[in-house]
């Protein structure tokens, strides 16, 4: 077995990892603590937070690939010959992968979905719905949904007692008492009930998805459920990736432009001018074309398709930040403007303070709210985007699992009679539960940071 | 005489504190009665509660307010609407905010008029006209026509009260209408406020902070505090026998010792200043091109002796501030010298002037911008004693001499480890005060630092900076547009306008004897104590 980093794979881990960093930072400054604490005093928010955990968790889960040595074949090479690159989602999924169906089946189904002819022993043609290859014929769903909700509740209360009790300092019961009570300072009685419904949901799903398709199979007999699962990366990279790209060039320009001025104010304002009556979707269509064109010149550069659709997503992701940072710089040019007629920060020039120490002391700090609020708001607009672009034919790879190109694949199947609606149903359902989740998160990070809210 | 407007033990809660804690007075007929108050006493939530426009989170715990025998109260929202404008009328402080900006002045007072009086069209822009003419607007009917943005503050505010006086109210409430204005408007809107109210015979409730104002207009005052009605009293005799001792303080700031300064005699000129001149280009078109100059400062020449305060008056837009940042090197000088015991600033690069911006440093006017809100107090005075390397590296020896520093100007040392917003305005112009005093400055500007500020807290902040100039021998350049603070706090005065300094000289000649017309009618407009 080998590890092996794809490019999205390091700027996830990446990027988690300074998330830590400044979370650490962050953990011993007293007033962002506050701040923090006044945002998850919401069970809203609260609740939102733990959402956005597990669709985290799951892209966590599938962001570490793994290559296993094949058996050696007995004919030519020494060389060790290595599997298709895998997940840890997709070991824990495998069953789901090989159980490729014909075609179509609902959710729970235990036929396919449409009718096919066959010819019996007896040599007459029938037209009948066929049984599906990979399910339990004699499985017995209550029981076993029966399992899986006390195993999910076992898991979770074991989590729960295990963080109440490291909360506690004093009297484990006397802490229980008031979380039930609802009298804690966080609504942690919300977030354990949170996390015990999502931890059930999860392994209700999972020891299923070994009987049944849980939510149906697509054209070619593939499980909804772990395609579903599998576009939880994409979107969930899409969302933060370009949010990541975008951020210090909307920085760095819109607070440059705001505190210097001049010309270089005017170059910056031309060029987002220009950038921004530019249609994204043209700039978008024209980068990701050029992209495959040097991508089919040049088939030697990738050892898998996966790497090939990971390089495509990772290039994506960059045009989609090239694109958006406008719309923050404009704001942040604005701000910039304001604080920097602000009495303490003539005051700092009085003192000699350089430009550079001015910017990072006076200035960034005070913009952090605006950074914060539009970088929670961008997420949900991005992972709308990609939907919306792989609907188009320019978003990711169309090998890649990815909402945009389960919905695009589902555009035929509406038109069907009956008509199958699980695999736009869920490709639906997962990312609107993560943009509905990533809004209220940003509604409550906006009213507590805004310092205009606080009279 | 019978009473207009009777307020009745009114009190108003919010969340169950109290906002106003049940006060009476009444308003008669042809009288203007003034609510004094510092900010924060309840004086305009008092007059809200009149036009019944309180926000929704305040709620009328008991009392009563009588207009006309109605008790307005009770009156249904559709009677209140007729009353709000056609019988009480309201100016209030900022012009600026309370005219309609894509709508012509003209259109504006013809609206309320249209609305209560039910005029015609030609009838309506008569009587707009005519209104113009009365609150002493040049070219009346030309003006109908302009927007607010091309007429000056003390014009906003006369369009203002066109529009209070339009539909003929029996009682205007006037919420600190001058305060937003420079002296010598303030003089005149008050004439005029005084010349209609005479001529109608108008009930005037007139809001504000300044106790000169209410000397020159109010028959009858009540001085109010935290909500409460301290002391209610016939004008002449409010200002000759105080009862209060709240109101005896409050005048004893607002008045300022007259007896003359001592005068600390040191040899030696510490700041020379000499034909200085800013001018700010006009930039236009596609490539920026500068079309024309800005003269904010226009050959100016001036000097501070060590340990002696000079100060700077004029109104906005005169000038004296960009002086201050001339000076701090914040602005690019266009001609003319700033010396500085004999070191000539203008030409002097970002690092020779670095030993310089230790002994010059700064005190602003407004204390909720000078202040970062993401930083500590401790951060924000050690930002500038790190920056010009005024104390060792060591933390703890800076804290120590933070703590020392909040201590002189009577702050707590403690007050160390908090943030801006949990100070009141006082208190942080006093942390501005530590801050710049950190460096061991030599002269402070200070810009305005008391203009913000209540009196009661005005004369604190004065006297701090006098006790601190005598323990430490700073010399001040204090820019000021309040002319009354002038004696307590300066040996000598320049006068500037547009851009120019139009006469200096000590405290005393210029006081009591101007010269220049300009300086003769800044003295005149200025509002006085009949003491």
């Amino acid at each position: 077995m080998m590890f092996s980093l794809l490019w999205t794979d390091i700027l996830v881990w990446g990027l988690l990892s300074v998330l830590l960093f400044f979370g650490w930072g962050a953990s011993r400054s007293e007033q962002i603590k506050k701040q923090w604490h006044a945002i998850f005093k919401s069970s809203i928010a609260m609740a939102s937070a733990i959402i956005l955990f597990f669709y985290l968790f799951f892209t966590l889960l599938d962001s570490v690939h793994v290559r296993f040595a094949m058996e050696p074949t007995k004919t030519k090479s020494e060389q060790v010959q290595y599997s298709e690159i895998v997940s840890l989602l997709d070991l824990i999924f495998a069953h789901n992968i090989q159980s490729t169906e014909r075609t179509y089946s609902a959710p729970f189904a235990t036929h396919e979905y449409t009718k096919s002819i066959i010819v019996d022993e007896h040599g007459v043609t029938k037209q009948e719905y066929l049984p599906l290859k990979h399910i339990s014929k004699k499985a017995h769903s209550l029981q076993k949904s029966f399992i899986a909700v006390m195993i999910g509740l076992a898991i979770s209360i074991m989590f729960i007692l295990v963080h109440i009790f490291w909360r506690s300092g004093k009297g484990f019961k006397n802490e229980f008492k008031l979380i039930m009570q609802g009298n804690t300072k966080l609504p942690w009685r919300t977030a354990y009930g949170m996390i015990i419904f999502l931890i059930i949901l999860c392994t209700w799903f999972y020891m299923l998805s070994f009987d049944y398709h849980v939510l149906g199979t697509d054209k070619v007999g593939g499980d909804v459920l772990y395609q579903s699962l599998k576009s939880i990366r994409t979107g969930v990279l899409i969302g933060i990736l370009t949010t990541l790209i975008m951020l210090p060039v909307a920085i760095l320009l819109g607070v440059s432009a705001g505190l210097f001025g001049g010309w270089v104010d005017d170059v910056i304002q031309y060029l987002y001018t220009t950038l921004s009556s530019i249609p994204g979707v043209l700039l978008i269509a024209a980068g990701v074309l050029s992209m495959q064109v040097m991508i089919g010149n040049n088939p030697t550069w990738f050892e898998t398709t996966l790497e090939r659709s990971d390089l495509r997503l990772l290039f994506l992701i960059l045009i989609l930040g090239i694109t958006s940072w406008t719309g923050l710089c404009r704001l942040l040019r604005a701000e910039t403007l304001k604080i920097s007629q602000m009495e303490f920060v003539t005051a700092a020039k009085a003192f000699g303070v350089g430009r550079l120490t001015i910017i990072r002391r006076h200035i960034i700090p005070n913009l952090m709210h605006i950074i914060l609020i539009s970088v929670v708001l961008d997420f949900s607009g991005l992972v709308l985007a990609e939907a919306v672009l792989s609907y188009v034919g320019v978003g990711v790879d169309p090998t890649m699992h990815s909402w945009g190109n389960m919905i695009n694949q589902a555009r035929l199947e509406m038109a069907r009679d009956p008509m199958v609606w699980w695999s736009l149903f869920s490709a639906f359902v997962f990312m609107f539960i993560l943009v509905l989740a990533a809004n209220l998160l940003s509604d409550r990070v906006q009213t507590v940071l805004d310092p205009r809210n606080k009279s | 005489m019978n009473s207009l407007l009777s307020v009745e033990n009114l009190s108003l809660t919010v969340g169950g504190e109290k906002l106003l804690k049940s006060i009476n007075f009444e308003i008669k007929q042809g009288e203007v009665f003034a609510l004094v108050g510092e900010s924060g006493s309840g004086k305009s939530l008092t007059s809200l509660a009149i036009m019944r426009l309180l926000p929704e989170v305040i709620s009328v715990s008991s009392g009563d307010i009588k207009f006309k025998n109605d008790s307005l109260f009770l009156l249904p929202e559709y009677k209140m609407q007729k009353i709000r404008g056609k019988s009480i009328a309201m100016i209030f402080q900022e012009p600026m905010s309370a005219l309609n900006p894509v709508m012509t002045i003209g259109e504006q007072v013809a609206e309320v008029i249209k609305i209560h009086l039910g005029l015609r069209k030609e009838e309506t822009k008569e009587k707009v006209i005519s209104l113009f003419k009365e609150v002493l607007l040049k070219d009346p009917t030309e003006r109908y026509n302009w927007y607010p943005h091309q007429l000056s503050g003390g014009q906003k505010q006369r369009v203002m009260i066109a529009i209070a006086l339009a539909c003929e109210p029996d009682l205007l409430i006037a919420d600190e209408p001058t305060t937003a204005l420079d002296v010598t408007v303030q003089a005149k809107v008050l004439k005029l406020l005084k010349k209609i109210q005479v001529q109608r015979n108008l009930s005037i409730l007139f809001i504000t902070h300044d106790m000169a104002v209410v000397a020159q207009m109010a028959d009858r005052v009540a001085v109010m505090r935290y909500g409460e009605i301290l002391e209610e009293a016939e004008c002449n005799i409010f200002f000759s026998s105080p009862q209060h001792p709240y109101t005896q303080s409050l005048l004893k700031d607002a008045m300022h010792s007259k007896e003359a300064r001592e005068r600390l005699r040191t040899p030696g000129k510490l700041l020379e200043v000499e034909g200085l001149k800013v001018h700010f280009p006009i930039k236009k078109g596609f490539f920026q091109r500068t079309v024309g100059y800005t003269k904010s400062v226009d050959g100016v020449s001036f000097s501070i002796p060590k340990g002696k305060t000079l100060a700077l008056v004029g109104e906005s837009g005169s000038g004296k501030s960009t002086i201050g940042n001339a000076i701090l090197s914040l602005v690019p000088i266009t001609e003319g010298t700033v010396k500085y015991e004999d070191q000539d600033l203008v030409h002097l690069s970002a690092l020779a002037l670095k030993p310089y911006r230790r002994k010059i440093q700064v005190v602003f006017q407004d204390p909720f911008s000078a202040l970062n809100p993401r930083m500590t107090i401790g951060d924000i005075i050690r930002e500038g004693m790190v920056s010009l390397g005024v104390v060792s590296k060591n933390r703890a020896s800076q804290d120590a001499k933070i703590s020392k520093l909040l201590e002189k100007v009577e702050l707590e040392a403690e007050h160390m480890h908090r943030y801006p917003h949990e100070f009141s305005g006082g208190q942080r112009q006093r942390i501005g005060i530590a801050r710049a005093l950190a460096v061991e400055p030599e002269l402070i500007i200070c810009d305005e630092p008391t203009s913000a500020l209540d009196v009661s807290v005005r004369t604190q902040i004065l006297r701090l900076l006098q006790k601190l100039q005598q323990e430490s021998g700073v010399s001040y350049l204090f820019i000021t547009h309040d002319l009354s603070i002038v004696p307590t706090i300066a040996d000598e005065v320049a006068v500037m306008k547009e851009g120019k300094i139009v006469e200096q000289g000590s405290v005393e000649s210029v006081m009591e004897n101007p010269q220049h017309p300009y300086t003769q009618k800044l003295l005149r407009s200025a509002p006085k104590l009949p003491i």
